[in-house]
This record gives C-alpha cells, sequence and structure tokens, in this order.
C-alpha cells in the first residue's frame, strides 16, 4: 500500500475538484432523491385516497389556508441571493488562499509528460479513447452527448413529474440519466484521474504508478478470434454483429420501456420519430459500456474492421 | 424654511454689530457697517447651509438626488417592495412575487444563480489579470511568474480565476442534475434546457481554453491531447474516417483551423486567447441572456408545483 502516491494523486492541485466531485455528487443525489421519496410517499397516499386529493395542496412543504402562496421576493429570495453570493464569495477565497493554482515547467514539445491529461472535466472522454478510435471517443460521442441531452425535452413523452421531484412516477427517465450522468460521465473522470497512471495504465488507488511498468496483452479483433481473417468478410462480419448488437439492445429497451401498464401508456404517447430517436440515442448509449465490458474482460479491441474505421 | 430661520440669525447678528461698532470712530462707521452685513449675511448662509445639511442627513430618501436616483419610495409597502424590484435593473429579472416554497434550499440547490454569481467573479479577476498577461510564446510563461511572485494579490488573483472555473464547471453539472430530477425541463420550458446545455458546452469551452495560457507543461499537453481528437474527426479531419478521402492533410483539416497552425505553438496561443477572452464569453453571454429571459416568459421557476397523478393524465392532442 503506497499511501504517498494516493496522497500526491490526491493532493494534486487540479485534482483537487474531482476530491470535490467524490462528496458532492453523492450528497445531491441523495438530496435530491431523499425529496422524491417523501414526494412519492405521499403520491402513494393522495392516490388511495380520492377525496384528499381534492382538496390537499399536494406538497410535502408544510401550508395552511391563511398563508398566502407567493412571498415577496424583496426581501425573501433576495437575502438568500446575498447570502449565497457571501458564502461563495468566502469559499473561494479560502480555496484561493490555502490551495495555489498549479504551474509546471514552461511548454517544451520535445518533453512528453507522462501521462499527459487532459482537464478533469474531459477526462472521462479521454478514458472513452481506450475503448474507441479517437474519431468516436473524441467528436462522435462527444456531439452525440451534447445533441442526446439537447433532444431530452422532446423525446420524454411522461407528462408527470413537471416541477417536482418524484422517483416513482419517472423511475425510467431518472435512472437513464442517473446512469448516464453518474455511471458513465462521473465514474469515468474519476478512473482517469485517480486510477490511469503512467502510459495510461490501470493503477489501482495505492498502488505505485511504476512508470518502467509493462503490461503483455494481446489485444484481439473479434472476427480474428472466429478465425476470419481477409479483408471483405472481416467487413461483413463486423457489420452483422453491430447489426445484431443494435436490433438486441433495441428489442431490450422496448421490452423496458412497455414492462408495465403505466410505462405502456407513455410509450402510447410517443411519436414514431421520438421513439425512433430515443432508441437511436440509448442504443448508443449502451455501446460504451458493452465496449468496455468486452475490452476489460475478453481484449477485444475492435469489433468491426474496415479499411476506413474501426469500432 | 430658510425664511423662518433670517429673523433669528439677524437679530443674532445684530448685538454682535453692536459690540464691533463701539470701538471704532465716525469716519469708518459706514465702512464697518457694510462690512458686518456682510459677516451677518455669511453667518445665515453658514446656520442655513448647517441646518440643510442636517435635513438631507436626517431623510437622505427626500432629496431631488435621491428620489432620481432609486425613482420610487422605499417604505414598507407591498407595493413599495414589489417596485424597488421591478424599477431596478439588476433585479427586474426577478418577478415581484415568487412561490414561497421555491425560496426554500431544498428544491432549486441555489446551482444555477451561484453559476452566474461564480461567472460573475471569472470575468471581474480574468478582466484583471489581463491587465498582466500577453498572450505571446516568448513572455506568456514569465507573466504568470511575474504575476505569482511580483503583482500584489497576484497569486490569489490567478488561484481564484483557477478555482473559480473549476467550480464553475461542477455548480453547471449539478444545476443540470437538479433540473433533471425535478423535471423542469418538460413544457414549457423544452427550449430553456437546449440553451442551457449549449451554455454548459460554453462553459466547459471556457474553462478548456483558459487552460492552455500559462503555456506550460500542463496545460500544453492538455490542449495537445485536446486538439489531436479534432484530427480525427470523420470527413474533416487529416487522420479520421474518410478525412484524406476528402483531401484533408495537417495542413487544412478542422484541427488547423483550430490551433492557427499543424502545432500547438504561438497561433494556438493567440487563438487560445482570444477566443477564452473575447469571443466565448461574449457568445455564453447572450446565451445567458436568452436563459434568464426564458426562466421569466416561461412562467418562472418550474417549482415546487403541486404534484399531478396517474390518473389525471389527459390524453395527449392529435395533430
Amino acid at each position: 500500500m503506497d499511501l504517498h502516491q494516493l496522497w500526491t494523486i490526491l493532493s494534486t492541485p487540479d485534482n483537487v475538484p474531482i476530491v470535490l466531485l467524490l462528496f458532492v455528487v453523492p450528497f445531491y443525489t441523495w438530496y435530491g432523491l431523499r425529496q422524491s421519496f417523501a414526494n412519492d410517499r405521499l403520491i402513494a397516499e393522495l392516490e388511495a385516497n380520492p377525496e384528499m386529493a381534492k382538496t390537499h395542496h399536494r406538497k410535502t412543504q408544510p401550508w395552511r389556508p391563511e398563508w398566502t402562496r407567493e412571498v415577496h421576493v424583496w426581501p425573501f429570495l433576495l437575502r438568500i441571493e446575498f447570502l449565497a453570493a457571501i458564502i461563495v464569495t468566502i469559499i473561494l477565497m479560502v480555496w484561493s488562499i490555502t490551495l495555489n493554482a498549479p504551474l509546471e515547467e514552461p511548454a517544451n514539445p520535445t518533453l512528453t509528460m507522462n501521462p499527459s491529461k487532459a482537464p478533469w472535466y474531459f477526462l472521462g472522454l479521454q478514458e472513452m479513447l481506450v475503448y474507441f478510435d479517437p474519431w468516436m471517443a473524441g467528436v462522435v460521442m462527444p456531439s452525440l452527448i451534447i445533441i442526446g441531452l439537447m433532444v431530452i425535452p422532446y423525446i420524454d413523452t411522461n407528462p408527470l413529474g413537471n416541477g417536482y421531484y418524484t422517483f416513482k412516477q419517472r423511475k425510467y427517465s431518472i435512472l437513464t440519466f442517473i446512469f448516464g450522468f453518474i455511471v458513465l460521465w462521473v465514474t469515468m473522470i474519476v478512473i482517469g484521474t485517480l486510477i490511469r497512471g503512467p502510459g495510461w495504465m490501470w493503477f489501482w488507488p495505492g498502488t505505485t504508478w511504476d512508470h518502467n511498468r509493462l503490461i503483455f496483452e494481446v489485444n484481439r479483433d473479434l472476427p480474428d478470434i472466429f478465425g476470419i481473417h481477409t479483408r471483405v468478410p472481416k467487413i461483413i462480419f463486423g457489420a452483422i454483429v453491430v447489426g445484431l448488437y443494435c436490433v438486441l439492445a433495441a428489442i431490450g429497451i422496448h421490452k423496458l420501456i412497455t414492462r408495465t401498464a403505466f410505462k405502456r401508456k407513455i410509450y402510447a404517447r410517443m411519436s414514431v420519430l421520438q421513439y425512433t430517436t430515443m432508441q437511436i440515442f440509448l442504443v448508443i448509449m449502451l455501446a460504451l459500456p458493452v465496449k468496455i465490458l468486452i475490452r476489460l474482460m475478453f481484449r477485444i479491441k475492435y469489433v468491426w474492421v474496415t479499411p476506413w474505421f474501426n469500432i | 424654511m430658510p425664511d423662518t430661520n433670517m429673523p433669528g440669525t439677524n437679530g443674532q447678528n445684530g448685538s454682535s454689530t453692536g459690540n464691533g461698532s463701539s470701538g471704532g470712530n465716525g469716519s469708518g462707521r459706514g465702512g464697518e457697517g457694510k462690512l458686518a452685513a456682510v459677516l451677518a449675511d455669511a453667518k445665515a448662509v453658514q446656520a442655513r447651509a448647517v441646518e440643510e445639511l442636517r435635513e438631507t442627513v436626517k431623510a437622505p430618501e427626500k432629496t431631488d438626488v435621491w428620489k432620481s436616483i432609486l425613482r420610487v419610495k422605499h417604505d414598507e409597502t407591498p407595493r413599495s417592495r414589489a417596485l424597488g424590484v421591478l424599477s431596478n435593473v439588476f433585479l427586474h429579472l426577478h418577478p415581484a412575487k415568487i412561490n414561497r416554497d421555491a425560496v426554500a434550499y431544498n428544491y432549486t440547490w441555489g446551482m444555477g444563480g451561484m453559476t452566474f454569481y461564480v461567472y460573475i467573479t471569472l470575468v471581474f479577476t480574468g478582466t484583471l489579470l489581463m491587465f498582466y498577461y500577453h498572450p505571446s510564446k516568448v513572455v506568456a510563461f514569465r507573466d504568470i511568474l511575474y504575476l505569482e511572485s511580483d503583482v500584489p494579490f497576484g497569486k490569489l488573483l490567478r488561484n481564484m480565476h483557477r478555482w473559480g472555473a473549476h467550480l464553475m464547471v461542477i455548480m453547471v453539472e449539478l444545476h443540470m442534475f437538479r433540473v433533471f430530477l425535478t423535471g423542469s425541463y418538460k413544457k414549457p420550458r423544452e427550449f430553456n434546457w437546449v440553451v442551457g446545455v449549449l451554455l454548459l458546452v460554453l462553459t466547459l469551452l471556457l474553462s478548456f481554453t483558459g487552460y492552455l495560457l500559462p503555456d506550460d507543461q500542463l496545460g500544453f499537453w492538455a490542449v495537445t491531447v485536446g486538439t489531436n481528437m479534432a484530427r480525427a474527426t470523420p470527413l474533416l479531419g487529416h487522420d479520421g474516417p474518410f478525412g484524406p478521402q476528402m483531401g484533408m492533410t495537417a495542413f487544412n483539416d478542422v484541427r488547423f483551423g483550430l490551433l492557427g497552425g499543424s502545432i500547438v505553438d504561438s497561433n494556438a496561443l493567440l487563438r487560445a486567447y482570444i477566443w477564452h477572452c473575447v469571443a466565448i464569453p461574449i457568445i455564453a453571454s447572450l446565451f445567458m441572456i436568452v436563459h434568464f429571459w426564458r426562466v421569466r416568459k416561461d412562467g418562472g421557476i418550474s417549482g415546487p408545483a403541486p404534484m399531478m397523478l396517474e390518473s389525471e393524465i389527459k390524453e395527449p392532442k392529435k395533430v
């Protein structure tokens, strides 16, 4: 156990935001879901008791009929904003006084840093380079993430849960977002920052970053395992496998979104275009963990090998 | 007001002139009388000024200057409180009144507002940093050393800018998480979510372009790694699928356009500087204006809204 190495990684100034992320993301996930579950309990109560649903104010916050529904922004909101500004300033000040921004040697194109890492918020993308070629990990996937985030409001046809925390009414969309945000985005940033060492090799926290370490790993392409070595059969075989994955993933996702009566109701509200868009983005999103698994478990580098691109 | 004071002060001055005249001779009496009158006037003016000053200090809100700046009364009536927000250019993005549960921290987490506040701090510290920085390969690194060792509070300034940038990225991501968990992107706020996604991308780009500016090993290799991906852009990068077939080389592809060269060098530094300090802040500010304006136009903050039950779902309108 090399605690010094662990401390060196954790205390690198630019890694401090990741350490912060490790605390802040779980906290706010808990904080949001706790309110979701509290609301879900009230929803269950209201659904069981229609009389109560008619008169209830439908929030978990306390309410009395003599209270006004709205309060003045001045002073009730502005004082909070003022306080928040002061607190953020203090946090930023203390952080800036206690920790110096990193400054290394002058830029030197002849001396490569090992490991040379992108800023932490892009380390998820850099980690993706292990599993996909740069055109996929660095260009296609980021573009799809951006577009995929943008289309969310247009493909989510569930009218429930608009403006309040709930889990029960939006199980599918919340789990999908948590999977994308926490499992894929944040976890891959954490892996890229804390675990990837020299040569972008995997070093568990606490092990020494050995610059001379060698890993004898033979990465294979899927067609090679099946004994296909010539070009045209490789292209055809890869296309079949990728196509098969897409069909299977799409069927799985379809099964998942039509599992309960409520989900079928939401599904019935979707237009063909909405459904297709959702399927495309989810199938591609799911391809990432699938590729990670077959890479880490079976040491498979490419599934589909062509002279122009490899997946 | 001055008229009522005049007799009193005159009387006082009258007694002092009487004392002065007793010591003088007959020939100077006419001149002394004039002098005494002037002194009396001066004292009267002084007394008036003191009186006016006292009233101004006691009730500054009654002066014309005050009224011209604030335009409305600030007494504790609901109307004044509303006008205090609505008639103020900085506060009028707020409504006059807000959902009583929305002011509690637990619904919004305050992340959107705090992100904006951190952005303002970054503009402020960034502007100060620009006074000490030349975007040239020769002096950029030396400017940082100079900033850290010789400029008063230079190190604090740089630290605040750096950590503020990191804080902003974290806050933007948490803001997006909250908006998703509360379903606030749903009707009628769909488009504002799209604007928000663009702002997230612009935040990341702002942070990334700033990374190169110190011109040290960290920034240089981070930007090298980052822009190397651009060379693999399908169709538009010389290493990407179908790039060579489109006639892309290292000297005309999309990476060349980003860096102003085929390697990360002085042109890349200048381009990063201009994107970081001028272009992206302007674009981001424009999107922020739209984002905030849409929050208001889409009906203010999304909740906490009364919960809807499954049995209350209306049939969608047929197109």
